[in-house]
């Protein structure tokens, strides 16, 4: 290992570290298994060591390892790109291994431990991959290790049609990625990704290439129309690894696609933002409406990821349309953006995803309907599930807004697009994205009302309780990483510039040094947009607090209790409160007759009657039906069609080959 | 010359707007009202055009519009409703947001190709274009939107409108034909008149959709 | 005195006025609707007399509610006056306004809104839980109207900074704007959806099945009622001169401007604060409310008339490129 600067040594470390916990988990009894989360923990804070060092120091580190395939070998490369987002998947394995130390043993399988680092060390190793076998060899291992996990528990049916719906699009994206490295190695055959570098495809072969792309990785990162398997397969696992496959694994499909196309595929056209900013704008305000609707907690977590992702794909949309018409500051705040809720949407989304685990690990159920009150005794999971609903929705001076800002002033900068159909989609954009931010903040005020405040709608809500130090400790770190993140979001994209500068060609389109404080964040420059977080923090905290206290001494502080007030007709059962379904209502009504053709029927029992009333909500998912129905059935026909060629007679099977040898015949005679 | 503009810009945007509310209005009466405000607003444009260009039969158009189709047929509409006693009806197929969020794609559809075949044009013609395509296509939309015969018919009005509003912003129609695709639309509305009164009389009520009825009924025997 | 500290007392003072006077804005609607409605109606300063008397009051919560029901009263408060204070007012570039654009006042007001949200359901309520979500329902079609209109803005001004748009459109040469006139409708729409003005709501209603703002505060009382009370005062002027600021800056004075140009400002935006409170109280009178699920048409129709501003923005630059 010569030459390889300490941080890839480091990384390999890590690596090593995680196998062998793999490795012995599979041999050690049940109750030992606990040191799985131990061992990966100190890995990956060994590895977000070295990606922070890699990324602040700016390093390029190459290695090529004498394994894989003879005469090849293994390309392995620390840059950037890998050093940012091995932070994003390191930070999202150390919350949930310090997560999942607080687990209780019986309550988990035996098939997890083994698992888990090795799904960890496979994230981790598809980021350093720099050739195609390495990389896709590595993204089938992850692949495959998720899916073994969402599986682990395959007693339930409803885990096991998640398990195959998961298996297909993984198949079917590892394949797609095939076919985009296949182009992109051309017909010289060079795998490694120095040599793809260097090479020029025409128009043709890249839009394949990307169309390739957005199929393999988009589908991996849960973008709509690819997303069916990914609210069925996120919530069906583990808390802990929910967290790891929704924060971290959707991340790594977005650096795929970033390599892919800011790295390997050379200059971009104008129009390869298109499928970007379509796909992603519609994801973006698409998985909200199913996620506003759900009624299971992770479920809905697993949506939001979608929204997210379309989010993000939105922001490399613009990056590439910025980069081809050559506006390279805007370039920058659009990638800027898109890197920036790539990482905040991985802390945010560890964060509510584990809280939703220690909820589900105290009460039993996930079902909102089910839940209540949890304030009252999980105070602790319910403040830091606060702060991660709150940023999620994108509300300052957390972090979620920071990056849905850098994405406003991109939107913003659209009129100087010298194509007319992307000056003309950028105000569409920024709808359909503040549509998106709207529903977002009802999504997660609905999910935390109906499961924190408020009264427990069931005896298991009722009887709950504080989730163990170790969830609670990973969930308070996480929050805290959301605030800091929101306030010193300035700094974080100051600190990617790097990164823009290389992917975006921007020279410092995200200034910081300029502002008014060190912290603000400003967009090109300081007449145009300013953000400034600590300052709106602190005003906000102080004139909260002053008010407060002004009003404690000058005015009153006396406090009683008395029954609500409810308009004078308080009912002491907790049905009588909104519930989840009754809270989506006026959403339903208003978007969901369009897009899910949600119909409401009421059966109502004449006067007189003491039958039951019932209401019944009916949805029909289009996606679902249209685009995987569909043509499975079609599938599964045409198959059950040529299934009669098992049964033919030895005659008929001699005319079949016969009449190949004389199609062939013809086809060489005509074309030779 | 800007200034000329952005008069032009402001009287067919607001015809625009006027389409919007054609399509968002489910009120008859308020049907009527906003379709004789956009023919206003049409002839407001013309008269603009011609005072701007110095084209003294823009003068002639521009009244017509605004006596036919802001004074004349709003006040026939109107009578003919008061008549059908449909005064208070309501009348929406798909809705609002369906029909709105249509009409903006329609609307950005139109203004896209119209600025993408027409790159050397003059600003007023182009502008002019890409708005009368938008109201064109808006009126045909409602036309399929709505169900009551009466709205159909302000519907193909408005359509006529964003016609006339195209012809100004190219080179302006000869007069003889704008003289007689006024006299036509006069025409139809009689003929609209007496077919609804006819539909009235044989199905009490002006849903169309009773004559489809009638077609199916005939088709299966 | 040095320019920062000129600066800071500028702005504090800016903050101070707009929460003194903010109680009498709406004090000014309601008599104005009084008196159309041929009554007397209270005295324009009573919304002070009803703060002060709230303030004073004990405060009763409800059994279940924990300190989150406490504490968002105060938060809410916080953000609408931090956002009321980055809207120019009586003068552009003021030492707070760099802090944040407009993207960020709408966010800043999302996040009052939030809370408030949230708030309504931990007492564990009905009524709670049916304001909660028409207001989220309400919001999700609002603030992409309101972002669209900061977007209209930006194309024009070519920046989302309050400060730099209102100084555009004052130096700009007075022109007819269409695409302006459908943002300002646009704003409007927001704002009386924002407010829970008619016809959207009825702020002076109790009447369970048509209530969204009141029934989210219905559990409130006391020194809490009196925090989420003067942040509506606040949201309400902070929404006028938002609209006054984009719209009709005119005679706003410059930060450093002379004592007589912050005499015109001062006058000009008292002129225009009183003549939209009173235009508010005439329209209010004169519309009924709409039932809630025309709410989302209604507000479709700002969203659609946002859309518009912006295409006929995009169709003026193009042809005149």
């Amino acid at each position: 290992m010569t030459g390889a600067g300490w941080q890839l040594q480091a990384l390999f470390v890590a690596l090593a570290i995680y196998a062998g916990a793999a490795l012995a988990a599979v041999f050690l009894p049940r109750h030992r298994l606990g040191f799985v989360y131990a061992a990966s923990a100190a890995a990956a804070s060994l590895a977000i060591a070295a990606d922070i060092s890699a990324f602040f120091n700016e390093v390029v580190l190459k290695e090529q390892l004498p394994v894989g395939l003879p005469g090849v070998g293994l390309h392995i490369r620390l840059d950037g790109l890998s050093a940012f987002f091995g932070f994003i998947v390191n930070v999202g394995v150390l919350m949930a291994s310090i997560y999942g130390a607080g687990i209780k043993r019986a309550d988990l399988s035996k098939r997890i431990e083994p698992l888990y680092p090795a799904f960890c060390a496979a994230m981790n190793a598809v980021l350093l991959a720099d050739d195609a076998f390495g990389f896709l060899f590595f993204w089938e291992l992850m692949s495959l290790s998720s899916w073994a996990l969402v599986v682990s528990r395959h007693d339930d049916p409803d885990n096991r049609k998640a398990g195959y719906v998961y298996l297909l699009m993984a198949a079917g994206g590892t394949m797609a990625l095939l076919f985009a490295f296949g182009g992109l190695a051309g017909a010289s055959g060079g795998y490694a990704f120095d040599t793809m570098r260097a090479s020029h495809l025409t128009p043709l072969v890249s839009a394949l290439v990307l169309g390739a792309a957005l199929f393999g990785a988009g589908s991996k990162a849960g973008i709509m129309p690819l997303h069916a398997w990914l609210p069925l397969a996120h919530p069906a696992a583990p808390s802990h690894v929910s967290a790891l496959m929704s924060g971290v694994m959707t991340k790594v499909a977005i650096y795929a696609l970033i390599r892919v196309v800011f790295d390997l595929l050379g200059d971009p056209q104008w129009w390869w933002s298109l499928p970007f900013i379509l796909l992603g704008a519609g994801s973006a305000v698409g998985a909200l409406l199913y996620a506003v609707q759900d009624q299971d907690l992770k479920r809905l977590l697993a949506y939001s990821t979608i929204e997210n992702v379309g989010i993000i794909f939105a922001g490399v949309g613009l990056a590439i349309a910025f980069k081809s018409s050559n506006i390279p500051p805007a370039a920058g705040i659009a990638l800027a953006a898109a890197l920036i809720h790539a990482l905040n949407h991985s802390w945010f989304k560890s964060l509510l995803f584990l809280g939703a685990g220690a909820v589900l690990h105290s009460t039993g159920t996930k079902q909102l309907d089910r839940l209540g009150g949890l304030i009252h005794r999980m105070p602790k999971t319910s403040a830091f599930w606060l702060i991660g609903a709150l940023a999620i929705s994108a509300l300052p001076p957390l972090n979620g807004f920071v990056s849905e800002w850098l994405l406003f002033q991109a939107v913003l900068t659209g009129p100087v697009f010298p194509e007319p159909i992307l000056r003309f989609l950028s105000p569409v954009l920024g709808a359909m994205l503040a549509l998106a931010a709207g529903l977002a903040a009802a999504c997660f005020v609905r999910a935390y009302g109906t499961v924190f405040l408020g009264r427990p709608r069931s005896p298991e809500a009722a009887n709950a309780h504080e989730a163990p130090f170790a969830q609670t400790l990973a969930i308070g770190l996480l929050a805290v990483l959301c605030i800091l993140g929101g306030l010193f979001g300035g700094l974080t994209a100051f600190a990617l510039n790097p990164l823009l500068v290389e992917y975006a060609g921007a020279a410092a389109a995200i200034n910081t040094q300029t502002g008014p404080t060190p912290f603000s964040l400003i967009a090109f420059d300081q007449g145009r947009a300013i953000y400034d977080a600590p300052t709106i923090a602190f005003f906000v905290a102080v004139s909260a607090f002053a008010t407060m206290a002004a009003i404690h001494l000058f005015a009153s502080k006396k406090t009683r209790r008395s029954p609500a007030w409810d308009c004078g007709f308080p009912d002491p059962s907790p049905a009588t409160q909104y519930t989840a379904s009754s809270y989506s209502q006026p959403l339903r009504r208003v978007y969901g007759g369009v897009v899910y053709s949600s119909t409401e029927t009421v059966d109502m029992p004449p006067p007189g009657s003491l039958r039951e009333g019932h209401f019944h909500i009916r949805f029909s998912d289009y996606i679902w039906r249209f685009l995987y129905v569909m043509p499975a059935n079609a599938l599964w026909s045409l198959s059950e069609r040529f299934d009669l060629i098992h049964y033919l007679t030895i005659r008929r099977y001699l005319v079949l080959m016969f009449s190949t040898l004389i199609v062939l015949l013809v086809i060489t005679a005509t074309f030779m | 010359m800007t200034n000329a503009y952005d008069v032009a810009h402001f009287l067919a945007g607001m015809m625009l707007v006027c389409s919007f509310t054609l399509l968002y209005q489910d009120r008859i009466l308020a049907v009527l009202n906003t379709f004789a405000v956009q023919a206003i607003m049409l002839s407001l444009a013309v008269a603009w055009q011609g005072y701007v260009r110095n084209a003294p039969d823009l003068f002639i158009t521009a009244a017509m519009a605004f006596g036919l189709k802001g004074i004349i047929i709003p006040v026939a509409l109107n009578r003919m409703v008061e008549k059908l006693g449909i005064k208070r009806d309501v009348d929406q197929v798909v809705n609002v947001g369906v029909a709105m969020f249509l009409g903006l794609g329609l609307t950005s559809l139109a203004l896209l190709l119209v600025l993408k075949v027409t790159p050397g044009a003059a600003s007023f013609t182009r502008e002019g274009l890409a708005l009368a395509l938008a109201i064109i296509l808006l009126g045909l939309l409602q036309m399929i939107l709505r169900r009551n015969a009466v709205t159909q018919i302000v519907g193909f009005m408005s359509i006529e409108n964003g016609l006339i509003l195209a012809a100004t912003g190219a080179r302006g129609m000869p007069l003889v034909v704008e003289v007689s695709v006024a006299f036509s639309v006069l025409i139809a509305l009689f003929v609209f008149a007496v077919f609804l009164f006819r539909i009235r009389e044989r199905f009490d009520s002006v849903d169309v959709e009773s004559l489809d009825k009638v077609r199916a009924a005939r088709a299966h025997r | 005195m040095p320019a920062t500290l000129q600066s800071f007392v500028a702005q504090g003072a800016q903050m101070f006025f707009v929460l003194a006077i903010a109680p009498a804005v709406t004090g000014i609607t309601r008599k104005v609707k009084a008196r159309l409605m041929r009554r007397r109606g209270p005295s324009i300063f009573q919304p002070y007399r009803d703060l002060l008397k709230l303030v004073r009051k004990e405060s009763v919560l409800a059994p279940n509610a924990t300190w989150f029901f406490r504490s968002a009263p105060y938060m809410i408060f916080a953000f609408t006056w931090v956002a009321a204070a980055l809207v120019p007012t009586l003068a552009s570039g003021l030492m707070f306004n760099w802090a944040a654009d407009v993207v960020a006042l709408v966010a800043l007001i999302g996040a009052a809104r939030a809370l408030l949200a949230l708030a309504a359901m931990d007492a564990g309520t009905a009524f709670g839980g049916i304001g909660s979500s028409r207001e989220m329902m309400i919001a999700s079609l609002a603030e992409p109207a309101s972002l669209l209109v900061a977007l209209t803005i930006a194309f024009a001004a070519g920046t989302t900074r309050l400060p730099e748009v209102a100084q555009f459109l004052i130096t700009q040469p007075l022109e007819i704007r269409v695409s302006f006139a459908l943002a300002f409708v646009a704003l409007v729409i927001v704002a009386m959806a924002e407010n829970a003005r008619i016809p959207v709501d009825n702020p002076a209603t109790h009447l369970e099945l048509t209530m969204v703002h009141e029934a989210m505060v219905l559990e409130y009382s006391g020194r809490h009622l009196a925090m989420i009370e003067a942040a509506g005062h606040l949201k309400l002027t902070l929404y006028i001169s938002l609209i006054i600021c984009l719209f009709l800056p005119f005679g706003m004075a410059p930060f450093d401007g002379s004592a007589d140009a912050w005499a015109i400002g001062i006058g000009s935006y008292l002129a225009k604060l009183v003549l939209a409170a009173v235009a508010l109280g005439v329209w209010e009178v004169s519309i009924a409310k709409m039932r809630v699920f025309r709410v989302s048409e209604f507000l479709g129709g700002a969203f659609t008339f946002a859309f518009l501003a912006i295409l006929l923005e995009f169709l003026s630059r193009e042809v005149q490129r």
